[in-house]
């Protein structure tokens, strides 16, 4: 990489912007060597989109994130009907050039798994791929398959036996065996990134809180930190302590229903009972705070919509504890059950260099030893000042996964109990002012399930020309398959439980 | 009075089997700190599905509705030749323990083959799990019975030396007294180990099958019995009300020896013991997770090797 090349680019750190235009655009073979050597030097892929941006022409996005500088590189190339792939030189862009195929038309030659992510009509008409073939019917695709007398295949979904999301899961089997999961979705899609183009409206912030409800308050942060970072508004200490506090109960209340969930899938019903009713417990502390069990509209460009006093405070402390006290007499129940160790050791377990090469994130990420976390690599808003230690476990299957989530409870009460004691007077919300044209954001959070990011282009008007939202999920439903192979069939429940990912967070 | 007594098993076993998860129910429930479903669930449900209409899928045949219908009258059939304790059974002849295994099978049969019949790859599944941990359940409640029908012909050897090696279940369980516990405890310990672990496998209880899961994947027994709805699926559950049941007296024959020749002292000892397994079962289900399904059949072999070695160690005159 010669130094001409790299002296024009532009690093943004999270929650920064940057001028459009100042951002060279890339031949594409540079574009394509660029991130493939980024990537071998640590780097991820944490978006990588297209906008038209002519007729027939389309700019694919990338946003690298380098953890160890704490910095985001925003790379950008044009392209017209067809480009190579990416795919097969770097395994995490495959589920972005899915979606960038489907959505815009542009064929990725070489890709080895092209397959529909949401199964949605193209947002515009091009050769290979007109809009007037009409919709495709949903699930309807070629679904790997293996041949033999022996294998037989298990249809699941998108109805299931549990009140949760509609999703399909085909699986390839042998016997009790598992040999290949192929995971179909896309039954959720609502065109939330659509309806966001030449926004922001009065909606935007609803759609943002919905766009995986139990995650509100992960992807409303992350949009306000952006409409902040798009309009240079700064926010008060204070506010960000408030999201802080929210941000992290979100972890709390989800963490553990997912440990009781847990149990409940191998049949130990103490856990299951009382971490139903301690997430419960939690819930209400976000609507001590807000009204809201889920935070629905605590978090507001420019802040918060909510302050909490002294004696809230106080409340919210005693509740902590309480919590505190119960959850750990649940979950300690949980690892002194060797009946429970047996069946969550040794399940669905990943690979470090797995999780490296296809990009998941997340505890996913951590429980296979990698320290992945946002709060931590490229830190926004209270973070900066507080930092969270990185929880990490080092065997990568449900047992990791779940111990990961029991270390970042018991972290996440402890930042808590610091920030309630130390938030200092402010306002807890400014006015923001327009966006500011031709920007470029990226805007980055962890959410419970991990990486959430946001990134958003203003046009000459101050609009939004491009908002792309990338929830864990997406990133990780493809290790759920990837854990799943060679996997006892009866064990898919209690692997799904593990990683616990979005259906509506996925298909936007 | 014997003749009144071991007619009254019958109804007794009719009205009081849909207790018997209720009360595995509110144990559970105990444990957890709810209130629970009410004792009498059971019979709620049964009533409730008895009033619906059934619905059959077009793929299936008479199979899959002469299913529970057969599975039922196996049940009931098996129910005339279970003795409760020391009462013995309406009827009773040599070799019905090897009829009782067969009823039950027939019921597994009828079940397995009513599944496959819908042509589901849940209930093919479920189907093929049941189907194999049988062969390892069924010999181990033979192998037990057969170790406690050895000490009751060692005890009466002196009586009567020409008795022949094998006995009617009413035998086996009218000589399993007090003093057959003093002098063959560890036999008799390790056929009901047995009989207690082929009793969770065989009524689909924790640890090695879920009857609470909505999670087909996972399911043995459940996920059979998936696509029977409305008299058809009451039939099953009672028909699952009184297997248990059959089970539950099985195994409180023998850890109630309680054999004054008073009947109704008798009958109302194993009666209580039926319903305080109950309650065992629950609390093995509110302690435990369930085991992998690879290692069920582990469990079930180890069910078999305790009734081997009850055989092994009566043989051995102790």
């Amino acid at each position: 990489m010669s130094e001409s090349a790299t002296s024009n680019w532009i690093y943004l750190s999270n929650g920064q912007a940057a001028d459009i235009d100042k951002l060279p655009v890339m031949e594409m073979a540079a574009f394509q060597e660029t991130i493939l050597h980024e990537i071998e030097n640590g780097a991820r892929i944490s978006a990588l989109f297209g906008q038209p941006v002519a007729d027939e022409t389309v700019r694919l996005w990338a946003i690298l994130s380098q953890d160890r500088r704490s910095l985001l590189l925003p790379l950008c190339t044009d392209t017209g009907a067809d480009y190579p792939a990416l795919t097969p030189r770097c395994p995490q862009a495959h589920r972005f050039e899915q979606e960038i195929c489907e959505q815009w038309g542009m064929q990725p030659l070489g890709h080895p798994w092209l397959k529909p992510v949401r199964f949605h009509a193209p947002y515009r008409s091009t050769a290979i791929n007109p809009a007037d073939a009409g919709t495709p019917e949903i699930g309807v695709m070629p679904f790997f398959r293996v041949e033999g007398e022996e294998v037989h295949e298990v249809a699941v979904g998108p109805v299931h036996a549990g009140i949760i999301e509609p999703g399909h899961f085909r699986f390839q089997c042998h016997g009790e065996n598992v040999m290949h999961l192929e995971i179909s979705l896309g039954y959720q899609h609502r065109g939330v990134e659509r309806h966001m183009m030449s926004g922001p409206g009065g909606r935007s912030l609803h759609y943002m809180e919905t766009l995986a409800g139990d995650t509100t308050i992960g992807h409303a942060t992350a949009y306000c930190q952006m409409l902040e970072a798009l309009s240079g508004t700064g926010i008060s200490v204070r506010a960000q302590v408030l999201r802080g506090i929210a941000l992290e109960l979100e972890r709390i209340a989800n963490h553990t229903g997912d440990i009781g969930a847990l149990a409940g899938d191998v049949g130990f019903l103490p856990t299951m009972s009382y971490c139903g009713r301690i997430r419960g417990d939690v819930l209400n502390m976000t609507a001590v705070i807000c009204g809201n069990r889920f935070g629905r509209g605590l978090v507001k460009p420019g802040g918060v919509g909510h302050d909490l006093d002294s004696a809230l405070r106080r409340e919210l402390h005693q509740r902590l504890n309480a919590v505190e006290k119960d959850l750990t007499v649940a979950v300690n129940l949980l690892w002194k059950t060797s009946s429970v160790m047996a069946r969550f050791e040794g399940a669905g377990a990943l690979r470090p260099e797995d999780v490296e090469a296809l990009g998941f994130v997340g505890p996913t990420a951590r429980a296979c030893g990698l320290e992945r976390d946002v709060r931590n690599d490229m830190p926004g808003g209270i973070f900066r000042f507080t930092q969270i230690p990185v929880s990490t476990c080092s065997s990568g299957d449900v047992m990791a996964r779940a111990h990961v989530r029991w270390l970042e409870i018991q972290r996440s009460i402890t930042f808590i109990r610091e920030q309630l004691d130390s938030m200092p007077d402010e306002a807890v919300r400014a006015p923001v002012s327009p966006l500011q044209p031709s920007r470029i954001a990226v805007s980055l959070m962890e959410g419970w399930r991990g990486e959430i990011c946001h990134v958003a282009l203003t046009d000459h008007h101050g609009r939004f020309a491009a908002y792309k939202v990338v929830d864990p999920s997406f990133h990780n439903w493809f290790a759920l398959a990837y854990a799943l192979r060679n996997q006892q069939i009866s064990d898919f429940p209690l692997c799904n439980k593990s990683f616990n990912l979005s259906y509506c967070g996925h298909d936007l | 009075m014997t003749m009144n007594m071991t007619l009254l098993q019958i109804p007794a076993a009719f009205i009081l089997a849909p207790l018997l998860p209720g009360v595995i129910n509110r144990t559970k429930a105990f444990f957890a700190g709810r209130q629970g479903q009410p004792l009498l669930q059971a019979y709620y449900d049964i009533a409730k599905l008895l009033r619906k209409s059934a619905v059959y899928s077009r793929t299936t045949t008479w199979v899959f509705r002469a299913g529970p219908v057969i599975s039922l009258a196996a049940v009931i059939t098996a129910l005339f030749v279970l003795p409760v304790g020391g009462s013995a059974a309406p009827f009773s002849f040599t070799g019905d323990m090897i009829f009782l295994a067969y009823l039950l099978g027939v019921v597994r049969f009828f079940t397995v083959v009513a599944a496959l019949d819908t042509g589901s790859p849940f209930e093919g599944m479920g189907a093929s799990r049941e189907v194999q941990f049988s062969v390892l359940a069924e010999p181990a409640l033979l192998l037990s019975l057969a170790a406690m029908s050895l000490i009751g012909n060692f005890h009466t050897a002196e009586i009567a030396p020409s008795r022949s090696l094998f006995m009617s279940l009413s035998e086996i369980y009218a000589r399993l007294t007090m003093n057959a516990w003093a002098q063959s405890g560890t036999v008799l310990l390790l056929a009901a180990g047995a009989i207690a672990i082929v009793l969770l496998a065989e009524n689909c209880r924790i640890p090695v099958d879920d009857p609470t899961t909505h999670l087909e994947l996972t399911m043995i027994h459940e996920v059979m019995v998936l696509d029977h709805s409305g008299p058809d699926f009451a039939m099953i559950l009672y028909a699952a009300a009184l297997k248990l049941w059959i089970f539950c007296a099985l195994l409180a024959g023998v850890l109630t020896p309680v054999r004054s020749g008073n009947l109704l002292l008798d009958t109302g000892a194993v009666m209580v013991g039926i319903f305080l397994i109950a309650v065992g079962v629950g609390v093995i289900e509110s302690i435990m997770a369930r085991l992998r399904l690879l290692r069920v059949p582990q469990l079930l072999s180890g069910a078999g090797v305790f009734a081997l070695l009850a055989i092994v160690l009566v043989l051995r005159g102790q």
